[in-house]
C-alpha cells in the first residue's frame, strides 16, 4: 500500500496523501487522534468522580456493600465477582479482536470472520450483564429513608447485618393519596409511591427493639457510624422525610445520591461505547464475510475498530478500578 | 503490508514468544492473573493494607516538601495504591500488545501516550486538590449538613 505512488511528484507525494507521517496510515491515525480525544472525554467523568467523591469522602458508600449480587445467587452477598467476571469477558473479546487482526495481516479470510464473531458474543455478553447490574442497582435491595436533610438512614439489626424495611414495616391503612387532578395539572405528578410509607417504617422501627440505624457517616475506621437506639428513635422520628427504594438520578437507596448519578453515567457512557462498538463489529464482520477486504487486499479495516475495541476494554479497566475496587 | 515488524518479546525481552498468537495468549493469561490479584485483594482487604505506610511529616519547608513527593505513601491507603499500580500495568499492555503500540514508531507513541498522561494528571491533580478543599470547608463551618 506504501509504496504505490512513489511515481508522484513529489508535491503529490508529500501534500497529496501519498506521505505518511510516523509510518501511520491516515485512517489508523485519525483513530488514535479520536482514542486521545475520547480518552479525555472519560477521564474527565472519572476526575469529577474523584472530585465528589473528595468532596464528600466521610459519607460516600462502600462499592463492596452496593455491587453484592451474582444473577442465579438469591441472597448469597458475592461482592465484585459479576464486575469481575464482565471484565474477564471484556478481556477475552479484546484477545478475539486482536487475534481477528493478525488473522487479517495473514489474509486468512475465515479466520477474521471467526474471531470478529466471537468478539461480537462477548461484546453482547458484557452489554447485556452491565443491563443487569443497572436492573439490580435500580431496583435497590434493602431501602432506606431519606431524612429532611438528604441524607440516608440504613437499617441494622443488634448483629449489625441489614434489614430490609419490608421485613418489619407495619401495614396500615395508607395516608398517601394519589395524584388528585383538583390539586394541580396533570404534568405534576405526585411523589413516586414506595411500597411502604414514611409513617409505616416508623411505627415497624419503634416495635422491633432491636433495630438500630445507621448513617451515611463513616467513623474513622471507615465503617458507617451506627446509632444507639435511643438516637436511633430521636434520628428516625425528627429528621425521616420519605422512604427511599432503589436508586435514580435524584435519591439513592445506597448513599448520596451523586454516587448513583456518577454510577449511572460513567457505565452508561461506556456501555454505550460497546454497544456502538458491537455495532461497527457486525458491519465489519460482513464486509468480512462478503469479501470487501480480500478484494481490498487489505484488512486494515478490522486493525481500526480493533483500535476502538481495545480502547473501550482499556477504559473498563479504570473503571473498574475506581467505581468498584478504590 | 507484508513489512510490517511485529516484536515478540515483553517484559523488555525477559519473555519471548514463538508468534503474534503465543505472545497474544501470553499476556491474556498475564492480564488474567492481575485482575485475580486485585479482585482477590478487594474481597479480602488484608487489615494491614488498609492504613496509609507512613504519618505526615511536622515541620517545616522539608518536610512540606517530604509530604508531596511521598503523598502516595502518605495519604493513601497501601491497597489502592497497589490498585492503581495494577491498573496502569494492565492499560500498559493492552495498550502495547492489544493495540500494537509496542509497534509503533516512537514519535506516535509519544505524541498520543505523552499528550493523554500529561492532560489526565494535571485534571486529576486540581480536581482532586479542589474536592479536598471544599471537603474541609463543609467540615469547618458553622453550618449543620447532618439533619
Amino acid at each position: 500500500m506504501e509504496t504505490t505512488v512513489a511515481s508522484t511528484t513529489p508535491e503529490g507525494d508529500v501534500w497529496g496523501g501519498g506521505n505518511q507521517p510516523l509510518r501511520a496510515s491516515y485512517g489508523k491515525m485519525m483513530m488514535w487522534f479520536f482514542i486521545v480525544s475520547d480518552a479525555l472525554t472519560f477521564s474527565g467523568f472519572l476526575a469529577a468522580y474523584g472530585f465528589s467523591r473528595f468532596k464528600f469522602v466521610n459519607a460516600w458508600p462502600i462499592a463492596d456493600e452496593v455491587f453484592t449480587h451474582f444473577p442465579f445467587l438469591h441472597g448469597v452477598p458475592a461482592p465484585m465477582f459479576y464486575v469481575a467476571f464482565m471484565t474477564f469477558v471484556l478481556i477475552f473479546s479484546s484477545v478475539t479482536m486482536v487475534l481477528a487482526v493478525d488473522a487479517g495481516h495473514k489474509m486468512q479470510q475465515s479466520k477474521v470472520a471467526m474471531y470478529m464473531f466471537l468478539t461480537i458474543i462477548g461484546g453482547a455478553i458484557f452489554v447485556g450483564s452491565q443491563a443487569w447490574e443497572w436492573a439490580t442497582f435500580i431496583k435497590g435491595d434493602y431501602g432506606a429513608v431519606e431524612t429532611r436533610g438528604g441524607k440516608i438512614l440504613q437499617f441494622l439489626d443488634t448483629e449489625g447485618s441489614r434489614v430490609a424495611i419490608g421485613s418489619f414495616a407495619e401495614s396500615m391503612q395508607s395516608t398517601a393519596t394519589e395524584h388528585a387532578e383538583s390539586n394541580g395539572v396533570w404534568f405534576m405528578g405526585g411523589n413516586q409511591q414506595t411500597s411502604y410509607n414514611l409513617e409505616e417504617v416508623t411505627a415497624g422501627f419503634l416495635a422491633n427493639d432491636n433495630l438500630l440505624i445507621r448513617t451515611q457517616y463513616l467513623d474513622e475506621n471507615g465503617h458507617p457510624t451506627v446509632l444507639s437506639r435511643a438516637a436511633s428513635i430521636e434520628k428516625i422520628q425528627n429528621d425521616g422525610k420519605l422512604v427511599v427504594e432503589g436508586a435514580n438520578l435524584k435519591r439513592n437507596e445506597y448513599g448520596h445520591p451523586l454516587f448513583a448519578d456518577f454510577f449511572f453515567f460513567i457505565t452508561g457512557f461506556h456501555g454505550f461505547h460497546v454497544f456502538s462498538g458491537v455495532l461497527i463489529n457486525i458491519i465489519i464482520f460482513f464486509n468480512v464475510v462478503i469479501g470487501t477486504y480480500e478484494r481490498r487486499k487489505s484488512y486494515e479495516m478490522v486493525e481500526k475498530v480493533g483500535l476502538y475495541w481495545h480502547f473501550v476494554d482499556l477504559v473498563w479497566v479504570f473503571v473498574f478500578t475506581f467505581f468498584y475496587l478504590v | 503490508m507484508g513489512h510490517h515488524q511485529h516484536s515478540l518479546a515483553i517484559f523488555r525481552g525477559r519473555l519471548k514468544f514463538k508468534s503474534i498468537e503465543q505472545k497474544i495468549w501470553g499476556v491474556f493469561i498475564f492480564l488474567s492473573i492481575i485482575t485475580i490479584v486485585e479482585v482477590a485483594f478487594g474481597i479480602i482487604k488484608p487489615a494491614s493494607l488498609m492504613s496509609p505506610f507512613l504519618s505526615p511529616f511536622e515541620g517545616e519547608l522539608f518536610a512540606t516538601f517530604a509530604n508531596i513527593f511521598l503523598s502516595p505513601f502518605i495519604y493513601m491507603k497501601p491497597l489502592n495504591l497497589i490498585f492503581i499500580v495494577l491498573t496502569i500495568v494492565k492499560a500498559y499492555y493492552i495498550t502495547w500488545d492489544f493495540m500494537h503500540m509496542r509497534d509503533e514508531t516512537k514519535s506516535l507513541r509519544r505524541m498520543v501516550v505523552w499528550t493523554a498522561i500529561f492532560l489526565i494528571c494535571y485534571l486529576v491533580l486540581i480536581l482532586l486538590i479542589e474536592g479536598d478543599y471544599i471537603f474541609e470547608v463543609y467540615k469547618n463551618n458553622y453550618v449543620k449538613f447532618d439533619f
